[in-house]
């Protein structure tokens, strides 16, 4: 199929409905607020499916649960205070192990902060962030097409493994157009059926979702199931990109826009000559820790940028387990670094570590 | 007057008392025997009011404000 | 001597856990029996409270499914748009739907969402150990309003039901009461007809039920029927609030 130009919160939502989402629930909040409007429209036009702006983003995670419930690809969009307000709907989603996409375009915080991109959500994203032993799978897409192929990939994550997925984007990607090329659409009749889902006892005993396990031996196997669940994803879906890793004296570990950033600062170091290279984590959950700590072996300088206070910093350290230095620069608040900017802060890290 | 009969299922009753509360005509009473949660179970006392002519009609007040749905009605 | 009155075949055969002479018991059982009689056992799903009635998939055998405390109408809402065909309700209690809940039912309401709403008004937060309720009237002590619920520190009661009926997206709003057996069948006919608005596809409708807690008002279940049918009948008024079932097509 052809290129299309494309906004990333449109990008999203139409990527989503031809991955089989026909149910959609949200709440207006910038930098996201195109995505709701273009799945009004969008699933207005579809037989089977249905838009609804609820009244905040806790009735929509709500909402989100009741449609996953009952079988259907569903998802939610919202920024970082609207993620917050979603975050006991969204540890019940993992606790009664149902599907759902929630994408998040992060913006500057914390508490209202402003409506410029960031990447402060890290930690909200990938420490549960609601209560309990859980965790969501995290994508980290950083272009727009990477935005459109994490969101077909989603929802089948989504329903494989029963379980939440995010899609950690920020307000840079949800606005940047792009070209974006759509996979095939997929037929929802052939999609595998869920044996699991309330549709009414029709031939078949009742059914029970439910996440309130009173007594404590079972409630410790449940988390037990969570945890060898989480194991199997750690295990078969970590993802991440390499660049210009080969021959590199410092690594830089970047995620999402962060990372576009970084691949352009790369570009520019290389171009004098020094040997830097890129990580790039796709899923931030789970993290690729064995990546980083493979190419200890050989490099001893990490350098980690994101735009916040040092968030991801710290995954990279607990997978270095001391053996390399890592330096951390972190812009927050919606400040966003021109590639040649970073690549200065780069190169002078490069020099004084005296890797030239 | 329609005649009718219920049967208590004791091991279900919590001895709330809705049901004495409502028969109109008294023929439901505590009893001394506590059942295997520890309340002490209500009676259908018909037998023992038999002299009086006090008889069931059937009426199911007593049925339907049962909390535990621990009473039968017969009618007939 | 024909049976005329025995356990409804959408319960299951468990004990309720509920203390003796609370309303819940009497509640399922009504709703389980209206379930029954309009054949909606295999078509229907349910979404229990966070309180008392958390257990309630225990008791009914249908399909439910568990919601955050307060959020089961967005639940309901989410179960609705994919399954539209199918009846869903949903069991509240008073914090549940009048506190942590008023802005998911408001909501529901207003979009006259086609499902129906039990909701047991118990004066109280039962399950937590009987702290102060939305519905807790003035005068009425709970442990968070010792002395008796001031309206100069603790602030007014508050009336869903009423309000709820100023929408154009409720079709049918009633109080009733489980305190006597008259109340009883009334609360049975007002459940049959909130679920009959719904298979009618008429909108929101939602059936508020007087009921006791004997445990933390202190009182045995006898005296609870009383204090119902005395005191807080003036507070809550029985009866029906609104009924614009007939007026409306079906959307």
């Amino acid at each position: 199929m052809a290129k299309v130009l494309m906004r990333g919160n449109h990008t999203v939502a139409e990527a989503a409905v031809r991955a089989g989402c026909r149910f959609y629930f949200g709440y207006p909040i910038t930098p996201q607020n195109e995505t709701p409007e273009y799945m009004a429209d969008r699933l207005s036009k579809l037989e089977g499916a249905s838009f609804t702006q609820a009244e905040s983003e806790i009735a929509a995670i709500n909402m989100v649960i009741g449609a996953s419930m009952a079988g259907g690809r569903v998802m939610t969009t919202s920024s970082s205070p609207g993620i917050s307000l979603k975050q006991e709907g969204i540890s019940f989603l993992a606790a009664l192990e149902l599907p759902a996409l929630i994408v998040n375009m992060s913006r500057g915080g914390p508490g209202l902060g402003n409506i410029a991109p960031a990447q402060s959500d890290y930690f909200q994203a990938t420490r549960g962030g609601g209560h309990g032993d859980y965790r969501t799978i995290v994508l980290a897409p950083s272009s727009g097409q990477e935005l459109a192929d994490l969101t077909f990939d989603a929802f089948d994550l989504a329903d494989k493994y029963r379980t939440p997925v995010l899609i950690l984007g920020d307000g840079m990607l949800g606005q940047m157009m792009e070209p974006v090329e759509f996979r095939p659409d997929v037929q929802l009749k052939k999609l595998p059926p869920k044996d699991w889902t309330l549709t009414g006892a029709k031939g078949r005993p009742s059914r029970i979702i439910k996440s309130l396990i009173l007594d404590p031996v079972q409630e410790e196997e449940h988390n037990w199931k969570l945890m060898r669940k989480y194991e199997k994803i750690t295990k078969e879906e970590t993802r991440w990109e390499t660049f210009e890793t080969d021959d590199a004296r410092m690594i830089v570990v970047a995620f999402g826009t962060g990372a576009r950033i970084a691949k352009g600062a790369i570009k520019r170091v290389r171009e004098q000559g020094l040997k830097v290279g890129l990580v790039r984590p796709i899923t931030l959950w789970p993290y690729p820790s064995r990546v980083i700590r493979d190419f200890s072996k050989k490099v001893k300088q990490f350098f980690v940028f994101e735009m916040n206070m040092g968030q991801m910093v710290e995954d990279v350290k607990l997978a270095l387990e001391g053996n390399a230095e890592v330096h951390f620069y972190g812009r927050p608040g919606g400040i966003i670094l021109t590639p040649l900017e970073l690549a200065r802060v780069i190169s002078s890290r490069y020099y004084q570590k005296k890797l030239g | 007057m329609a005649s009718g009969s219920i049967e208590i299922d004791g091991e279900s009753c919590k001895d709330c008392k809705l049901c004495i509360s409502v028969c109109p005509h008294r023929l439901i009473n505590s009893s001394d025997r506590m059942n295997q949660k520890g309340y002490y179970a209500v009676c259908f006392t018909e037998k023992e009011l038999k002299k009086e002519e006090r008889k069931c009609s059937g009426c199911g007040l007593c049925a339907i404000i049962c909390p535990e749905i621990a009473i039968e009605v017969y009618r007939g | 001597m024909k049976k005329v009155f025995s356990r409804p075949k959408s319960l299951k055969n468990a004990a309720f856990h509920y203390c003796p002479g609370c309303g819940h018991s009497i509640i399922h059982r009504l709703v389980a029996e209206v379930i029954d009689e309009m054949g909606l056992q295999e078509n229907i799903i349910g979404v229990p409270p966070a309180g008392c009635a958390v257990l309630a998939y225990d008791y009914f055998d249908i399909d439910m499914g568990e919601a955050a405390h307060g959020r089961a109408a967005a639940v309901a809402t989410g179960l609705k748009r994919v399954l539209p065909d199918r009846v869903i309700f949903t069991y509240q209690g008073d914090g549940d739907i009048a506190a942590i809940g008023t802005a998911e039912t408001i909501h529901a309401a207003s979009r006259g969402e086609n499902v129906t709403t039990i909701f047991v008004n118990n004066g109280v937060y039962g399950m937590t150990g009987g702290q102060m309720a939305p519905t807790t009237i003035l005068g009425q002590s709970t442990t968070t309003s010792p002395g008796g619920r001031k309206e100069t520190r603790d602030g007014y009661p508050v009336k869903l039901s009423e309000m709820l009926a100023i929408s154009d997206g409720t079709v049918y709003i009633e109080r009733t009461a489980v305190s006597s057996p008259a109340h009883i069948l009334k609360t049975k006919k007002a459940i049959t007809k909130a679920f009959r608005y719904q298979v009618e596809n008429k909108g929101f409708s939602l059936v508020e039920i007087l009921s006791g807690c004997p445990t933390n008002w202190k009182m045995d279940p006898v005296e609870s029927c009383k204090w119902i049918n005395e005191v807080m009948t003036q507070h809550f008024p029985l009866g029906v609030i609104k009924d614009s079932g007939d007026k409306k097509d079906a959307r």
